[in-house]
């Protein structure tokens, strides 16, 4: 039962959301501070994965294409939709679960628990959206784009690899990439990206906001909202997967 | 003024708040008083409206808080002004942007304006140089007057402390309460204390309620509080022998049975 009101109170805290900004301007503030502090901040650690991943995936592809009989270029083809379909969106999401995610948790938590939250609802602001709405905003306008810069990025690190182990050449790599080249799959990618991102940002904020006692919750309160994001990815993806490409 | 009528609540099965009711006046220091678990606390947040009550009145200045709309109730805050037990100051932000923020969510004034009103209110409570510290940076009574500030700063007509003193040492509690005390005066406001320290009851009380497992006990003023015939305000008063001795003796003063300051003054010969 205890999962159900869980979830009613997740939903109320999302509807608590929508009411009139106090001051626009303010709000606007908040958010850009927030688009900063979630996209740029986290933009190193996905370069850096992004990278390594369609690098790791062009060597293990060619490890496993021994056939003579398939073309060098199928490698590409192979990198481009592993990342552009699952790598870019999930992994990175998965990574930003836990980046993003918990410092969304942990600050909302050390404010509920400082009586932070309690001072903003004395002044007459709606914390939730102040504190919620900029957050989740921020995420669904900067995750998306995370996630096209690790999918552009993951196979410019498969075509480096590829070409520096000697596997393929720069035009074969290149050839293969334009090779029956769906854009829909960009389209799935994007749609993946956006739901990740709300998932992100929502349920480590539901965790944050309502924690109650000190230190040791902000703590685990931040752990939980990880692992409950990381499953409600996985969910959302083979949700996702069976909606949009099981036909 | 704030008036509340038979004020009831609950915690599952734990009544917490059984039927309090009392008058805060203007201009006064009003005390909520009690042991741990009393239920002050919880009135306190049912009163500012972080706790909906059960059942019973709030009303601000005669309008009633319960029937009050989301949006009444917004611009009714922007007149109360709160100071937490941990002073719940923005830690991401500098002693001025802590008492800015008030100012840039609810005025429309430039930059300069709200700049002169921050360094007002520093100067009401006595800080000076510290618009760019870090509250990180505070000790606890400088974090207190920065709250304390940060209430005012937009002139609220109630102003709520909730253990003003907890944390601090008593030289600083009482220049708090001091302060307290002055702006209530100065600026009229209608002052909810919630405190444990006989100190601040005895200097503050203008108006006092004890509270007793969510009842209230007793009330009256910081003069009537040391004659109390409740033995449960008296325990809670008087809890150690040093005070107990301490009020017997003032007894003893009051009705002239000795003079308090020449006894000690053979004493010390």
């Amino acid at each position: 039962m205890k999962i159900f009101t869980e979830f009613g109170r997740y939903l109320l805290m999302l509807k608590g959301m929508f009411s009139k900004p106090e001051n626009m301007k303010m709000y606007w503030k908040e958010f850009m501070h927030q688009c900063s502090e979630i996209g740029i901040g986290s933009l190193g650690i996905v370069v850096i994965i992004s990278v390594f991943m369609g690098a790791v995936s062009a060597l293990q592809t060619a490890y496993q294409l021994v056939s003579p009989f398939i073309p060098k270029s199928t490698i590409a083809q192979i990198v481009r939709d592993t990342v552009i379909l699952e790598f870019a969106p999930t992994l990175v999401c998965i990574v930003l679960a836990g980046v993003v995610g918990s410092k969304i948790a942990s600050e909302l938590g050390n404010m509920r628990v400082s009586e932070q939250i309690d001072a903003l609802e004395i002044m007459g602001i709606n914390t939730k959206t102040y504190l919620i709405l900029p957050k989740i905003a921020a995420s669904m306008l900067t995750i998306p784009m995370l996630v096209i810069i690790a999918g552009v990025l993951g196979m410019w690190g498969g075509r480096f690899a590829g070409v520096m182990s000697g596997i393929l050449s720069k035009q074969t790599f290149d050839k293969g990439l334009l090779q029956f080249f769906k854009p829909y799959n960009v389209f799935f990618a994007l749609v993946k990206a956006y739901t990740f991102a709300f998932i992100i940002s929502s349920i480590p904020a539901y965790y944050g906001y309502y924690v109650k006692g000190g230190a040791l919750e902000i703590g685990r309160s931040s752990t939980k909202s990880v692992v409950v994001s990381c499953v409600a990815i996985l969910f959302a993806d083979y949700i996702l997967a069976q909606l949009l490409l099981a036909s | 003024m704030i008036e509340f009528k038979d004020i009831h609540k609950s915690f599952g099965d734990k009544k917490v708040l059984n039927g309090v009711s009392a008058v805060f006046q203007a201009g006064q220091c009003n005390l909520i008083i009690g042991t741990s678990g009393s239920g002050k606390t919880v009135l306190m947040k049912c009163l500012v409206g972080l706790f909906e009550p059960d059942s019973g009145e709030i009303s601000y200045s005669g309008v009633n808080f319960s029937e009050m709309t989301q949006e009444h109730r917004k611009e009714l805050r922007q007149q109360i002004g709160m100071l937490f037990q941990g002073s719940a100051l923005f830690d991401s932000m500098t002693v001025e942007q802590n008492i800015m923020f008030p100012l840039n969510m609810f005025t429309k004034d430039s930059y300069e304006q709200k700049l002169k009103r921050v360094n007002e209110v520093l100067d009401r409570v006595n800080m000076k140089d510290v618009n760019k510290k870090f509250p990180a940076e505070l000790s606890g009574g400088m974090k207190k007057r920065v709250g304390i500030a940060r209430a005012i700063v937009l002139n609220p007509k109630y102003l709520f402390c909730d253990e003003p003193n907890s944390g601090l040492d008593p030289q600083t509690s009482m220049l708090i309460d001091k302060l307290i005390q002055e702006i209530t005066k100065e600026f009229n406001i209608t002052t909810i204390v919630n405190t444990h320290d006989m100190n601040s009851v005895m200097e503050t009380g203008d108006h006092i309620i004890y509270m007793y497992q969510g009842v209230k006990e007793w009330e009256g003023s910081n003069k009537e509080i040391i004659f109390s015939k409740n033995d449960r305000l008296n325990k809670f008063i008087f809890a150690s022998e040093f005070l107990q001795d301490a009020k017997d003796m003032r007894m003893l003063e009051m009705k002239g049975k000795i003079d308090n300051h020449r006894n000690m003054d053979e004493l010390l010969k």
